[in-house]
């Protein structure tokens, strides 16, 4: 017994806090308090409440919201005008995946197999410095590259290349008026963004590969390309599919980049933004919501299967 | 060594393509923030002035972005200190009936999308009657600034011995004395790093902002105002540089002081 030993303690704190140790349930109960109370009570209900509303409907003349559960708000999403968002923002994000994944693979690579010393620490500064400077300060960073009187129309122009370039331009859908108006200029941003998000967890993957085994199926007989595909490729998959859940999750969510560098049609974010402010429509706002949770929820699953949680 | 240390030219080059694709951006930034083109973004610049650096520091619409930016990430990071480093050593230390719900309730803010956090607290606020103000910014901010905390921290704990804090009581420390003398040095290091985390993080949130911010500028929201609707670009050049500088900085001297614990770390391999 401590009072055996020790004189009690003096002052209110102490002995407050004593008394709290001696028991424990109710001590961990109140660690835990403000976080059950703030997230699992304001936030989770918050969140609860917002999509329940995707199971109420607007009332197309009043605009007042009908409480009463139905689905039509979610028939709505598969209206022409709106699945076309979804689909949109779906094969921009799988793109912007693919491309992250072809333009990561080189710099993950050489920094993990060939880069030593100071080679190193440049690759290092190289990823870390994009993926901390701040957001909106890349996406201007690009409205002054891509804008039509900027860096990139006249790298070409000097090159003579500026054909390329309006033939680019000039294609159906993905061109337009300049770089910074079209898709291809929203596909570049949303690929510069997110693009250390798939060279940090490829690298790592990358870099448990043990060299032995690529010189071994060298010595066996496979060329470089045998040994990519059946020994390289698959031992940094987790990685690949670990960073893809990144570059294709916030893909699916941002609303800012298509609305500053893009062609004015709508994202699955800008979509849910319009119609919780502007459009005043919560139910459909709330069922657009839904839409990038259950891929999302699907990828999750697809991705453990595939060992990606291994990799993070 | 191996034989086959030298990288395939395709690869280095492509490499080194990556690499300018990274920073080439970044770079282009503090050049622009020197133009004296006003109205365009026209390159190259047509001439270079420190003329926009001055105009810039006499902007009071800025400082006072900046001013509220500090203000709510440094709030946001406190509430998140605490927070975090609660919820970390209940669950790190106790086993309790609902610790995995916990566990991933904290992580639930940052795994959705920015959008639906946001459009979930404005719609909290609305229901509780709660006006904007810097504590509702401050309140969406440490939202998802917890797990940041959290995670650094939890890490700390399981690493922890647990046999410390038990013989600081038997000789006599009361708990107070046990949290200062004992369990707050032994995870200093680890919220350092996570309460900097946090601060960069809240200082360059836009997303969730947009929604609780109300009439209020932080400085990302009067970047995006300007990248919206572009109004005075060289103040805009000059903003966007300090702000690559403020994170810049930083990144560096984190890279050089974790440099030789690394290299001491693989020397012993």
């Amino acid at each position: 017994m401590s009072e055996a030993i020790f004189p009690p303690r003096q002052g209110l704190a102490p002995r407050a806090v004593e008394w709290i140790l001696r028991h424990p349930g109710l001590f961990t109960l109140l660690m835990v308090l403000p976080i059950v109370l703030w997230l699992g009570i304001v936030y989770i209900g918050a969140l609860i409440a917002l999509l329940m509303q995707s199971f109420f409907s607007i009332d197309e003349f009043s605009g007042v919201v009908v409480r009463e559960p139905t689905l039509k708000t979610y028939a709505e999403l598969l209206r022409p005008a709106n699945f076309d968002i979804i689909a949109r923002t779906v094969v921009m994000a799988a793109s912007v995946t693919l491309a992250s994944v072809a333009l990561a693979f080189p710099i993950a690579y050489f920094a993990a197999r060939y880069a030593k010393g100071r080679l190193k620490a440049l690759f290092y500064i190289g990823v870390m410095l994009p993926l901390w400077s701040s957001y909106l300060v890349k996406v201007y960073a690009w409205k002054l590259v891509l804008a039509k009187e900027g860096i990139l129309t006249w790298v070409f122009a000097k090159l003579h290349l500026g054909w390329l370039l309006d033939a680019v331009l000039g294609l159906p859908v993905v061109g337009g008026n300049s770089l910074s108006v079209s898709y291809l200029g929203t596909f570049l941003v949303f690929t510069y963004i997110w693009l250390p998000y798939m060279i940090i967890p490829m690298q790592a993957a990358l870099e448990r590969v043990p060299a032995p085994l690529l010189e071994a199926a060298a010595d066996l007989g496979a060329t470089p390309r045998q040994s990519f595909w059946m020994v390289l490729a698959p031992l940094a998959l987790p990685g690949v599919v670990a960073g893809s859940i990144f570059t294709f999750s916030l893909t699916l969510g941002d609303y800012i980049i298509p609305q500053i560098v893009g062609s004015g049609r709508l994202f699955l974010g800008q979509a849910v933004y319009m119609q919780q402010g502007t459009a005043g429509n919560i139910p459909l706002a709330a069922a657009f919501t839904v839409v990038p949770i259950v891929i999302m929820g699907v990828y999750l699953t697809i991705a453990r299967k595939l060992g990606a949680f291994d990799a993070l | 060594m191996h034989s086959e240390t030298r990288a395939p030219l395709a690869l280095k080059l492509s490499a080194a393509a990556g690499l300018v694709f990274l920073l080439a951006p970044i770079a282009l930034i503090f050049l622009y923030a020197f133009s004296t083109e006003e109205k365009s973004f026209q390159w190259p610049p047509p001439g270079f002035t420190l003329k926009w650096l001055g105009v810039t520091l006499g902007r009071g619409d800025v400082w006072e972005a900046l001013g509220l930016s500090v203000k709510v990430a440094a709030i946001s990071t406190a509430i998140a200190l605490i927070m975090g480093t609660l919820t970390a050593a209940a669950v790190a230390r106790s086993r309790f009936f609902g610790r995995e719900t916990i566990s991933l309730l904290v992580i639930l803010p940052i795994a959705l999308p920015g959008i639906i956090t946001g459009i979930s607290l404005r719609s909290a606020f609305a229901l509780l009657e709660i006006p904007f103000s810097t504590w509702t910014i401050v309140l969406g901010h440490a939202t998802f600034c917890i797990v940041i905390v959290y995670n650094n921290a939890v890490a700390r704990f399981r690493r922890q011995n647990a046999a410390l804090i038990d013989a600081a009581m038997d000789l006599g420390a009361d708990g107070l004395q046990t949290f200062r003398l004992v369990i707050l040095p032994n995870i200093a290091t680890a919220l350092l790093a996570g309460g900097m985390l946090a601060f960069a993080l809240s200082f360059d949130e836009v997303i969730v902002t947009t929604f609780t911010a109300g009439q209020q500028t932080t400085l990302p929201i009067w970047m995006l105002e300007e990248l919206v609707r572009p109004r005075q670009r060289p103040v805009t050049n000059v903003v966007a540089m300090a702000v690559v500088l403020v994170t810049v900085i930083p990144i560096l001297a984190a890279y050089y002081l974790t440099r030789d614990g690394e290299s001491t770390a693989g020397a012993e391999k």
